[in-house]
């Protein structure tokens, strides 16, 4: 077993990319919140998948760019996107279950 | 983990090697404490996984409102309001994600310790230099953002929606009682980092220590990006 240290992660984004990406979270945000109050759009078929596009957007930026895992060992990768498929996967197949969703 | 780092600042004093003091030797050539934070993380997954399904399988199942999109009028005559501020929780939602912000920042401001600031330096340079304010300032918005929650679950609760009202009022409580209930051990966290930082001052030695903090406030973050979506601006 090799005791050499392995660089867990590379350089960090600069402040002005941590700037950047805070002004695209509020952009998403404030269109999510914009299309809440649009009658036209909240009825639309495609309103829900719209708004769940954006979250996992808004959530993928935040874990790739202020969580750095876009950076960071591809340990870290495997022990956060493991559960989180595996807690997406639960969520679907209990609404499934319950007959929140049907195929 | 405070006294971990206060460890390896004692440690260098001592003439010890600094980086044997910081960096273990492990298997995997990798911190344990950061491994650990992403374990930890990974399972939190799981925990609001089950919390927000039982909060959608329960959705429009409530026999009595209030609801949260719609106007219920019970028996006797009484008009309930859809109960769900979006404006509010927007507001709340935008302080949130800047404290996301401040905290890159504040781990961004440690990193950069020691480094000699630029002559003719603009006051942007030198602010992202100070650790304390950004810490200071994630504390603060983390705060901020539980004040709109308190608002939100007294005004709530004035208008006739409590923990045993209805399903709705049940699982809705229970999820973001919980996420709020992370919130405020983020806000002591930072606090206990602020403090540190204050007393001793945080060196890019102490870098992992304001790291897994940050991990762990993003991943609340995000949770209420999820949250948000799923459970106020989904009807």
């Amino acid at each position: 077993m090799s005791h050499d240290h392995k660089p867990a992660e590379h350089a960090h984004p600069s402040g002005a990319t941590y700037l950047k990406v805070a002004a695209i979270l509020t952009l998403i945000t404030v269109i999510e919140v914009w299309a809440y109050y649009i009658p036209a759009l909240v009825s639309s078929p495609l309103f829900n998948p719209s708004l769940l596009i954006m979250s996992a957007a808004k959530f993928a930026i935040v874990v790739l760019f202020y969580m750095h895992l876009k950076y960071d060992h591809k340990l870290f990768k495997a022990l956060f996107t493991g559960p989180l498929i595996v807690a997406t996967g639960t969520i679907f197949a209990l609404l499934f279950l319950f007959a929140k969703i049907t195929l | 983990m405070a006294s971990h780092a206060a460890a390896a600042s004692h440690g260098a004093v001592a003439g010890h090697d600094d980086g044997h003091a910081h960096h273990h030797h492990t298997t995997t050539g990798l911190d344990h404490r950061k491994i650990a934070i992403w374990a930890f993380i990974g399972s939190e997954c799981m925990l609001f996984a089950s919390l927000i399904s039982t909060y959608l399988i329960y959705k429009g199942k409530s026999l009595v409102g209030p609801f949260p999109h719609t106007e219920y009028v019970d028996a006797a005559g009484k008009v309930f309001k859809p109960i769900l501020d979006i404006p509010v929780t927007s507001a709340s939602t935008f302080v949130l994600l800047m404290s996301s912000l401040a905290m890159v920042l504040a781990l961004q401001a440690v990193q950069l310790k020691g480094q000699p600031i630029p002559a003719g330096a603009g006051w942007w340079t030198r602010a992202q230099r100070s650790s304390q304010l950004w810490l200071g300032m994630t504390a603060l918005l983390g705060a901020t953002f539980l004040g709109f929650q308190a608002y939100e679950f007294t005004s709530f609760v004035r208008e006739g929606l409590t923990l045993k009202t209805n399903l709705f009022g049940s699982t809705f409580f229970t999820l973001t009682g919980f996420h709020g209930a992370h919130v405020t051990v983020g806000v002591l966290w930072l606090m206990s980092l602020l403090w540190i930082d204050r007393t001793r001052g945080l060196t890019p030695k102490d870098e992992l220590v304001v790291d897994i903090c940050a991990l762990y406030w993003h991943f609340v973050d995000v949770v209420w990006i999820a949250i948000f979506t799923l459970i106020y601006l989904i009807q």
